[in-house]
């Protein structure tokens, strides 16, 4: 009985290692228990039914967290992120410098994940915040008034809308364009370009944030196209979209993958849409009277919030050569934008690079590539979707194409010239 | 088994009786004395936490040997001293933010977002914001330290003082204490907590308005929900302790050497919030026990951001349930000389 005790001992220790191994299968099989286990049974549904049932969704309210994860395959520049944020020191400006202007907030979500929770009431009341480490940046809509809040910083950027958008001109309006950021807003857009360019299925069903939903499987017919497919989940009740994945043509995981993790299609809390600034806040005020919001673009293009900047003249960050000249090149998904940059610049962004030319040079050099066509020589700058080639005199061709695409493009372009 | 085990429950039981009614009452000063006094009780078989956990010894009987830990913890010069350094640092930060801001009317955080301790910005606006900043500035080394200190001292430290086998003679098992000295740990976690919370409102109260409290999201709500809330992430900043308890207890049922315990459990602090300070290991982050300690901000939200403050919750209990188990699979099974 005595000798038996050591072994017995020892046996103590497996009770940690069993917790502890258990913990850690649980932990890898939990995941894929939650992602394989929901192929909810649903009544067959053809891809135009659907498509229909996403565009008579009228579901005005509803509240929930949205993960976002972008992964463009974009080099990570440093204060990419925070470029529409910088220098703000300039009091009594009131250029929409401050560090809660809803503009600068949107290059964040361009890359990494984000959690965001949103919730909507109407075409006239709206929430979206960004979740952060211990704060919490808010876009808030009540009316014709729009409010961010940066608790990091303790800033309000009060926005007035023009009268004209106050009186419900729909979701879209508020400046920076936020809300696409949404489910719906990104299914939408895609919905837009399906034409005969693109073949539309339906792929299975899914369940997303507890709800059934259909998926409906987009894929590009256009070869020169890098989009591989766009997948959007579809709640099977509502026609509301709850989960949008683009993958890449190139194979991996996916670019942009927008989703709900939870989500509640009651009303949500009046008090939810009501904000009043904190007792020693910095405010910065706005109003938009027709001036360029840069909304209406297309999803896949970057910099946006520039666009509207730009439009009010020196910004202290300026984005000083507003791309002029904006042309859509091709169709579908092969479309590309060209654009041609004032006085022939080499590069966009080159305010900065002309104080710091060979620095930026060398910086440049090292992202992009050289490339010949018809049109001359560029170089190219590529990402998993989108593509950029930039010719020697000034225009930049833009577009979810691949290289030999956007070389075609330029070249048709120049030919056409 | 039965052959030894007879007379020695017989025995324990009889000594649980008789030593019964001294405990609950026992001042912690004379917890040692108390413990020297066993003594004279035969050294029994160093199987008998073994037996002795599968013995009942009347909930009572736990209660008094829980108190008589609590005793020992709370009426030490060092658990008090630590707690002082505690009380002190939000008194400070508060002082240094009035004296800074006294002068200039407006905070001086409105362009400071990315230095200094979350919150600190509103502290002028709000006294609460105190309490938040103060918990935020002393969750990632103060607090977690001071634990450490206890915690690693629990067991070691009765071994190298040669107090540890006397404890061993009284019936309660080894389990037992085990248990209770845990709790006791879990109880200084809480009161660690609530002693800067505390120290932070009162110092709040002293040096800047109290008023609605503007939550994360933008929502204001009432002083009252905001107290309301300070009192939860209270309760979930000492909840982040309890991972870093357990591997305390662990290490310290390792070593007879107090001090070796209290500095590896400090050093194990450091080494892992190092490693979760470097992002080329961002894959094995999410099993670092401070990983979600920054979580108790999301009560600040509007509504609460669940995820996070219940992953906190699940990779603590994770900690405590395998610490927590190795830490008595070493005690029970261990000879115990010293």
């Amino acid at each position: 009985m005595a000798r038996t005790r050591p072994m017995k001992k020892a046996l103590r220790y497996a009770v940690p290692a069993t917790v502890a191994g258990a913990a850690v299968a649980a932990v890898g099989l939990v995941p894929a228990l939650a992602s394989s286990g929901g192929s909810p049974d649903l009544p067959e549904i053809s891809a135009e039914e659907l498509v229909a049932k996403i565009a008579a969704s009228d579901t005005q309210q509803l509240s929930g967290t949205v993960r976002i994860t972008t992964d463009l395959g974009l080099p990570a520049l440093p204060g990419m992120g925070s470029g529409g944020h910088g220098g703000g020191k300039e009091e009594g400006d009131g250029d929409g410098a401050g560090n809660a202007d809803p503009r600068g907030r949107l290059a964040e979500l361009a890359s990494g994940s984000h959690t965001l929770r949103v919730a909507v009431d109407g075409p006239d009341r709206q929430r979206l915040s960004i979740v952060e480490k211990a704060a919490e940046y808010s876009l808030i809509r009540n009316g014709g008034d729009v409010w961010a809040y940066d608790s990091a910083t303790g800033t309000v950027h009060h926005t007035v809308l023009p009268r004209e958008a106050e009186r419900g001109a729909g979701r879209g309006e508020t400046p920076g364009g936020l809300e696409k950021a949404t489910p719906q807003k990104a299914a939408q857009e895609v919905l837009k370009a399906v034409d005969a360019t693109t073949s539309v299925t339906v792929d299975g069903t899914a369940k997303v944030a507890g709800q059934n939903a259909y998926q409906l499987l987009i894929e590009p017919k256009q070869p020169e196209s890098t989009v591989g497919s766009v997948r959007i989940a579809v709640d099977a009740d509502s026609g509301v979209p709850l989960k949008f994945t683009l993958t890449p043509k190139g194979g991996g995981k996916a670019a942009v993958d927008v989703g709900f993790t939870e989500v509640d299609f009651a009303k949500p809390d009046a008090g939810t849409f009501e904000f009043k600034p904190p007792k020693g806040a910095k405010v910065t005020e706005e109003r938009l009277d027709g001036a360029p919001n840069g909304s209406g673009e297309s999803p896949h293009k970057e910099g946006r919030g520039d666009h509207g900047k730009g439009g009010r003249g020196k910004g202290p960050d300026g984005a000083g050569g507003l791309p002029s000249g904006l042309e859509v090149i091709g169709e579908g998904w092969g479309s590309v934008a060209r654009i041609e940059l004032p006085g022939g610049g080499p590069v966009p962004g080159t305010d900065a690079g002309r104080e710091a030319a060979p620095e930026a040079r060398r910086l440049l050099d090292g992202l992009t590539e050289e490339v010949k066509g018809d049109f001359g020589t560029g170089r190219f700058f590529g990402t998993r979707l989108v593509n950029a080639l930039i010719t020697d005199d000034g225009t930049v061709y833009v577009g979810a194409v691949t290289r030999e695409g956007l070389v075609k493009a330029a070249g048709s372009a120049d030919a056409g010239r | 088994m039965s052959r030894a085990e007879l007379p020695q429950d017989e025995q324990a039981g009889r000594a649980g009786h008789r030593e019964h009614p001294d405990r609950p009452g026992l001042p912690g000063l004379h917890g040692r004395p108390e413990r020297e006094a066993a003594r004279g009780e035969p050294a029994p078989d160093r199987d008998r936490g073994l037996d002795g956990a599968r013995r009942r010894p009347g909930p009572l009987w736990t209660l008094g040997l829980f108190r008589s830990e609590l005793g020992v913890t709370f009426r030490r010069w060092r658990t008090l001293a630590l707690l002082a350094v505690l009380a002190a640092v939000p008194l400070l930060v508060g002082i240094a933010v009035r004296i800074e801001t006294g002068d200039g009317g407006s905070a001086g955080g409105g362009g400071g977002g990315g230095e200094g301790p979350p919150f600190i910005g509103q502290v002028t606006n709000n006294g609460l914001f105190l309490v938040f900043t103060a918990l935020a500035a002393t969750l990632p080394f103060f607090l977690p330290m001071a634990v450490g200190v206890v915690a690693g001292d629990s067991v070691a430290g009765e071994a190298s003082a040669g107090t540890l086998r006397y404890l061993l003679v009284a019936p309660a098992g080894r389990t037992r204490l085990l248990l209770a000295k845990f709790t006791a740990i879990l109880v200084f976690c809480l009161a660690a907590t609530l002693t800067v919370a505390v120290s932070a409102l009162a110092t709040g109260a002293l040096l800047f308005p109290l008023g609605e409290v503007t939550l994360l999201s933008g929502t204001t709500v009432s002083l009252a929900d905001g107290m309301l809330r300070a009192v939860a992430i209270a309760v979930a900043v000492a909840v982040s302790l309890v991972g870093l308890a357990a591997l305390g207890l662990f290490v310290s049922t390792l070593t007879n050497s107090g001090i070796a315990a209290m500095a590896t459990t400090v050093g194990l602090l450091i080494t892992v919030q190092i490693l979760g300070a470097i992002p080329q290991l961002d894959a094995i982050h999410p099993y670092l026990f401070p990983h979600h300690w920054m979580s108790f901000a999301d009560l600040l939200r509007d509504p609460v951001y669940w995820d996070d403050l219940l992953d906190n919750l699940r990779l603590q209990g994770l900690y405590a349930a395998v610490f927590g188990s190795a830490a008595w699979a070493r005690f029970t099974a261990r000879d115990i000389t010293v």
